[in-house]
Formats: structure tokens, sequence, C-alpha cells
């Protein structure tokens, strides 16, 4: 077990230092002078100009560049971002905050309210199971941004039940959260009430209505550990959709986040903010999926044997 | 006579479409075993999930009498079920690597039905625990209790789940093929569990599709067909003198020997000095055996012994380590245990046999023809042409099985767990095709099974093998009839039914009663 972590964490070094080496890439690979690229669209000072060369080296050989860059990233050094006059790391630091919160809250959301359904609809009379179905069919259909746009017109303009704009206090976190949550739940809820279905159809269920425990005890206590490997799996996957599901709609309910600061700093060609996103997540993507595997050694204990 | 554990009369049970039990009734006394034998589809299992109130949402139950300890149970909510289960009656399941739940200690599944129950103070279950499995025979018990289904051999999961359905002593037991599973020492252990349990006043109700496997514990035996119970009576009524004839049918289908007459050709196969290692484990251990044209060699051993390394070691699907196969590949071809899955199910049934006359290299425009004849040779019709495996029964699809191996004109069969899936009817009719066909057509069958009456029935020669080593070969009617190996005496000795303790082989009738004094031996392991 513990090989195997290491393995995991070994690995995870490579993803990372693989995105690293893709984003320094990038930069050179775009056309046009690398000083200019990383200015972007802002006018800057000869001055400042000489120091960005200076910072990142360019007047060397290129792999000098390149390990230049590598120690600055070590460092915890993402850059300037000339837009902003600020460094990236503390521009994204910023952000942070707000988007964890989003992110944190939708998936938690999510989980509850699918493993509550799954629980309710699995194996249950026809119309319930068609009824729950055909809702998850038009949740999953609904692209993200119109169901924001959708919820910010009714809950904040028409009822104004809710802030339709910033993000400050729960009761900004509201639409924002139902609109991430609602195509991740759907899709959890689908998989989750099918593999509820096949474990319920096993023996061992049978065994433990035979000693006398209810059918919902069933439910709580066997089957829904059976079914966890998959769901943490898919949830490990959604990660990654929650994170583009968030810059629209950070952009629609007007709330500070990382998703919002990738969308100016596209727009704006401000390179070092992007790169500083892309290496975020590619950290985002390795912590997720050590959770992820952890998560499969304590919920099955027949593949602790395995290395 | 004293109050029936359960008793019920007139029982009928209903599934949407399906008449599943017809007018069945059943009383079990304290101390007292009956058993239930039907093939499957019977209705004996709903029968018994009917005195547990586990028939399902979409059953329709109506029952004369349903009485449990005397207490009329027909209007019972579910809660007062609940009470019922675990606690008044105890429901043991076939299979205990699947009827455990494989992601929790089998500790806390006994431990479970100790807390759905309150039948002791939770400080004191853990300790109830380890006292529940030494009284169902498992070794350290302390360690096991910890363990998971999967790291115990079928054996020991078997009496765990024994151990789950005991754990609040309920006033029955009920075991649902308690054996099927498992290999046939290990079965005639929790055979001799449960006639433990028997004798120290506990009520049984077996189910079996095996009439050999109840015969020993049995004191009343109901034979079930189609939902209808067809015989009820002392098991030495039913064994002795059988008055229907499905239970006629029943008992001269419980294979054993065969009277054989083939005739010996030139050897087909040759193996020499066997051996194969897996990571360190050696599965076939210096195996050595010879297969003549138009006779078959059964090959007996429980699950681990080798039986099917060596099989794929004479298919070429393994290289041996050391030693030789000399086989004409061409010519060999294989029915395995699950046709199903052996089977890609969007293949029809004229598919499948074209694709193995393609092989052989039939030309395409006799291969209907073929088809068919193949299909007349294993007792089908070609109406099954164009159905798909999935809707034909299992001895249907077993026969497609046959079929399809023979579609090349092999010389050899290799014949893996054949009939193993199979009912007890339908065994006794695919082992007498196969027996057919080898006087028909002298092939020869390398036919490997765990069951000792099967290989009995259809073997000339035995190969035993234990841990990957033969431990005995020769005339099979030697072996069966005076094994020399203490292993194959022990193997023969675990056969239930006991027709193998008398010299005389032709003996097949299954002697109820007198058959006791077997179980009081002392456990082994």
């Amino acid at each position: 077990m513990i090989r195997r972590i290491l393995t995991r964490l070994g690995t995870s070094v490579l993803v990372l230092w693989g995105a690293v080496t893709v984003s320094f890439t990038a930069l050179h690979l775009t056309p046009g002078n690398v000083v200019d690229v990383l200015i972007g669209s802002s006018i800057v000072t000869p001055e400042v100009r000489a120091q960005i060369i200076a910072d990142y080296g360019l007047d060397e050989p290129l792999f000098v560049q390149y390990a230049t860059y590598l120690g600055r990233v070590l460092r915890g050094d993402l850059g300037q971002s000339y837009q902003l006059h600020e460094p990236v790391a503390s521009a994204i630091g910023a952000q942070l905050g707000p988007s964890l919160q989003l992110a944190g809250a939708s998936l938690l959301v999510a989980v509850v309210v699918s493993t509550t359904l799954a629980i309710l609809t699995a194996r249950r009379r026809p119309w319930i199971r068609g009824l729950s179905s055909n809702l998850e069919l038009i949740g999953v259909s609904i692209p993200t941004f119109w169901t924001a746009i959708l919820l910010l017109t009714i809950f904040s303009f028409q009822l104004g039940w809710f802030p339709a704009v910033g993000a400050d206090g729960l009761a900004a976190l509201v639409l924002p959260v139902i609109a991430v949550a609602l195509p991740i739940t759907t899709m959890l809820t689908q998989m989750m009430r099918e593999g509820l279905e096949l474990t319920l159809e096993q023996p061992f269920v049978l065994t433990a209505r035979t000693r006398g425990m209810s059918d919902l005890g069933v439910r709580l206590r066997h089957a829904l550990r059976h079914v966890l490997v998959p769901t943490v799996t898919l949830i490990g996957w959604l990660v990654g959709l929650t994170v583009g599901a968030m810059v629209a709609v950070e952009q629609i309910f007007s709330r500070q986040g990382i998703g919002q600061l990738t969308l100016t700093a596209v727009g704006g060609k401000d390179l070092p903010v992007v790169m500083g996103v892309v290496l975020l997540t590619a950290v985002l993507y390795v912590v997720v999926n050590i959770v992820v595997d952890v998560l499969y050694l304590l919920i099955d204990p027949r593949l602790r044997g395995a290395t | 006579m004293s109050t029936p554990v359960v008793e019920v009369t007139d029982l009928h049970v209903s599934f949407p479409g399906v008449h599943a039990v017809r007018g069945v009734s059943l009383a079990v006394h304290p101390g007292e075993c009956v058993a239930v034998v039907g093939e499957s589809g019977s209705g004996k299992s709903v029968t018994a999930r009917t005195l547990l109130g586990l028939t399902g949402e979409e059953a329709t139950v109506t029952a004369g009498r349903l009485a449990i300890e005397g207490v009329d149970a027909s209007g019972f909510p579910e809660r007062q079920w609940r009470s019922i289960r675990g606690r008044k009656i105890g429901y043991v399941l076939q299979d205990a690597l699947v009827s455990l739940d494989s992601l929790r200690p089998v500790g806390k599944e006994i431990a479970e039905t100790l807390k759905l129950h309150r039948a002791a103070p939770r400080h004191e279950i853990p300790g109830r625990v380890i006292d529940l499995l030494t009284e169902v025979g498992v070794p350290e018990p302390e360690v096991r209790a910890k363990q998971y289904p999967h790291e115990l051999s079928g054996g020991l999961r078997q009496r765990a789940l024994i151990a789950s359905a005991i754990a609040c002593g309920p006033r029955l037991l009920i075991a649902d093929e308690p054996t099927t599973a498992l290999d046939v020492t290990v079965q005639a252990q929790i055979l001799r569990l449960l006639a433990e349990r028997k004798r120290a006043g506990q009520a049984l109700l077996l189910i079996s599709h095996d009439l050999a496997v109840v015969a020993e514990l049995a004191d009343r035996i109901l034979v079930m067909k189609d939902g209808v119970v067809v015989e009820d009576g002392t098991a030495a009524q039913v064994l002795g003198a059988p008055g229907h004839p499905y239970t006629k049918s029943l008992l001269d289908a419980i294979p054993g020997p065969g009277s054989r007459n083939t005739v010996a050709g030139d050897v087909v196969i040759r193996a020499e000095g066997l051996v194969k290692t897996f990571k360190g484990r050696t599965a076939v251990d210096g195996v050595s055996f010879e297969l003549r044209a138009g006779q078959t060699l059964g090959v007996v051993g429980e699950s681990g012994s080798g039986k099917t390394t060596t099989a794929r070691l004479v298919l070429g699907l393994l290289q041996p380590d050391r030693g030789t196969v000399e086989v004409d590949r061409r010519q060999t071809q294989v029915v395995y245990q699950d046709p199903l899955s052996s089977f890609d199910p969007r293949f029809s049934v004229r598919r499948i046999l074209d694709e193995a006359l393609e092989v052989g290299g039939t030309p395409r425009r006799e291969r209907v023809k073929r088809s068919v004849e193949l299909l007349e040779q294993v007792g089908l019709d070609d109406s099954v042409l164009d159905r798909r495996p999935l809707k034909l029964s299992g001895g249907q699809r077993q026969r497609v099985a046959i079929a399809r191996a023979l579609a090349p004109r092999p010389r050899v069969i290799v014949c893996d767990e054949p009939v193993s899936a199979l009912d007890v009817s339908i065994q006794a009719q695919v082992l007498d095709l196969l027996t057919g066909l080898q006087a028909e057509l002298g092939v020869a069958y390398l036919f490997i099974s765990h069951h000792l009456g099967v290989v009995h029935h259809v073997s000339d020669h035995v190969l035993v093998l234990k841990d990957g080593r033969a431990v005995e070969s020769g005339d099979a009617h030697q072996i069966f009839t005076a094994p020399a190996d203490p292993y194959t005496q022990e193997l023969l000795a675990a056969v239930p039914g006991g027709h193998y303790d008398q010299a005389d082989p032709s003996r097949r009738a299954l002697p109820g009663r007198e058959q006791h004094h077997r179980l009081v031996r002392p456990q082994v392991g």
C-alpha cells in the first residue's frame, strides 16, 4: 500500500513537470518576440522590458532559460502579470478562495443530493424511476450557462430572493452552486442508481435481509459502499468539468474567481497568468487523483492486497 | 406432537406471468430436518423465502395457513417479519463468496445479526462473534473474524455464513443449497456441521437440487417440480421406494458408475512430466498420462488441484515449464462448464456453428446441411438455428457447445467441467449424449471434473490430482472400487449419499437413515 502511494507521488511529480514543460514550450512557440508575448497587450517602459529579459534569462541559451524557468516555478514564483501589475501567484491566490468555495460547495451538494436520490429511487416502482431518470436527462442536457442565466433571471431579477452580483455571504453562493451542481448531480445520480440496482441483486443483500435488516438499512449499510468505487472515479473526472463550468458561472454571476481571472487573462493575452492557471489545474488534477486512489483502498479491502 | 416451528398449507406464490408455487404444504418440527428437492425453477427457493416474508414486492402470496411457532404469520407487517428473520429463523444461502458482503470483515457480518436484534450488550458482541465462529468449527476465530470473505477458503466462508445465521439462536435454520459451490470434501464437512446443529435440537429446512446431499440429513423429503410437491414422505420412503416417476428419474439421474465398453485406439494425447509454475506456486507438478482414441480419461481433483492448468497445457494455451505434450491440436476441441460465456452473445446458433465449420474447412455450400446434421447428432433440431444462446436452456446451450466442438471432426475433445452447471436430470442427458457420441464417432475425451460420480460414469481411466501432483491413476473401475491412495479414499468417502461406501459399485440406491453413523466422525480441518 505504501509502495502504491509512493509510485503515485512519483508519477504526480512527472505530471507536474510535464505541465511546466508544456507551458514553457507554449511560451516559446507562440509567434513573436517572447518579451512581447509575456507583456501581452499592455504597454511597458524599456526598463521593465530589460527587467523581463533578465528575469527570464532571455539572452541566454534555451536550456538555460528552461532551467531558470523551472527553478522559478519550484520556488513558487509564477512570474509577473504586466496587466494586473502584480505577481501571478498573488493574483491567483486572491481569486482562489471564492472559487474553492463555489467548487467545494457544488461538489458537496451534488454528492449529498445524488446519493439521497439514488438510494430513494433505486429499484422502486417504474414511475418513480422513470420520473427521476427523465429529470436527470434534462439536467444533463441543459448547458450550465443557460441554467445560470435562467436562475439569475427568475430568482434574482424577478423574485429578488438572492443577490445577482458578487461573492459575499452565503446568499450569493446559492444560485451559482445550483448552476454548477446540477449537471454533476444528475450524472452522479444516474450512475449511482444503476450501481445500486446491480448491487441490490447480489445474494449478500438477500442475506442481510434474512438477518432482519430493513430495506433502507441494507441500502445504506451494505449496498452504498459497493457503488462508491465507481462514484469516486466519476467525481474525480467531474472535478475537471467543474472547473470548466465555473468559468461560465463566475462570469454570469459576476463573481470573483479563477474562472473570471482566466477569462480576462485569455482575452488580454496575459500569458503569465494563463500559464499559472495551467499549472494550478495540473496540481488540482494530481491532488484529486491521489485522493481518489487513497479512497479506493479505504473503500475496497480487495484492492489493498494487490500491488 | 409438538408445535411445528413453521407450518404452511396450500401455499401459492405468483409473480407477474408466473405461478411459481402451487399448493405447497410443509411443516418442520423442532429437531427435525425437512428437505425440499427440485431442479431450478421448481419453486423450492421461493417457498423457503415465503417463510421469511421475503418473496418481494411483485409476488402475490396466499396460503391456507402460514404459522411460525403456532402464531399466524399471514398478516404480518414488514416490521414483524424483521423480528422473525435472523431471530426465529436463520437463512443460509449458497456460495458464501457472494452471500457475504465482500467489503466487510466476516466478524462484522456475524455481529450484524446480534446488533439488529439487540441479542447481546454492545461490549459483549465481539466475544459472542468469536464464540459463534468456534461453534461452527472455524480455527483461529480471532484472526478469521477480522478477515474479508476473499481471504477465506470456500469452506470457512460457508461456516462464517452459517455462524451469522445462527447468531441469535433461531429455532429454524433454512439452508438453500448450502454446499453447491463447494468441493466434495468441504461439502462433507459442512453437511457434518449441519448434522451437529440438528443433533443440538435445531430444526433444519434444506433446499437442494441434489437428492444425494439431503439423503444424509433429512428426516422428511419433499420433491418439487414446476411449483408442485410431487412426492412427500420420510427419507427412507422417498429414497427407497419413490412413488412418483419424477423422483425415480431424479434418483436415476444421479451419476454413478456407467458400464464402459470401449475399444482403445492409438494414442491421441501423451503428456510426460508436465510442470507449470505461476509466481512461485507450482500448479502442475510432474503429471504424466496417456489418452487413446475412443476412450475417456477422467481427471479428478478439488479446486486448486491443477485440473484446469493441465487442460490448458494440453490445449497449448499455456507452455509447460518442463515436460512435453504430444497432441494434434488441429484435431482437438474444447467444451467448457459455462457455454454462455464461451459464445459471443450476439451470434445465433447458425453463426456459431458456421464459424466452427469454416475453421474446420467445410466448404460454404455444405455448412447449413452440416449444421443441421450436427444439431441432430446432439439431439436438437434446426428450430434452434436462428436463436441466440441466451434464449436457450442450460442443457440446450451445452448441446450447442458440443455440436460446435464436433464441427471440425476432432479426434479429441477436452471437457472442462462440462455438466457442473446443469441440473441433475439434464446432466444425465448430456453425459449420455457424450458417451453416445463417443461410441458413434470414436472421439476421445479428456474429461475434467470435481464430481466423482460424473467422472466414474464416463471414464475408462482416471487421474486423481492433488496440489498439482497425480496421487493415483489407472483403471476407473479399479480406482473407484479399491482406491489405493489415502486422498482418493477421502474423496470417495466424502461423496454425499455414500454410494461408494460399499464395495459393490452397481449399488445406486441411496441409503437414507443408516448413513448417520458417518456424520459423527470428528471434524478434520
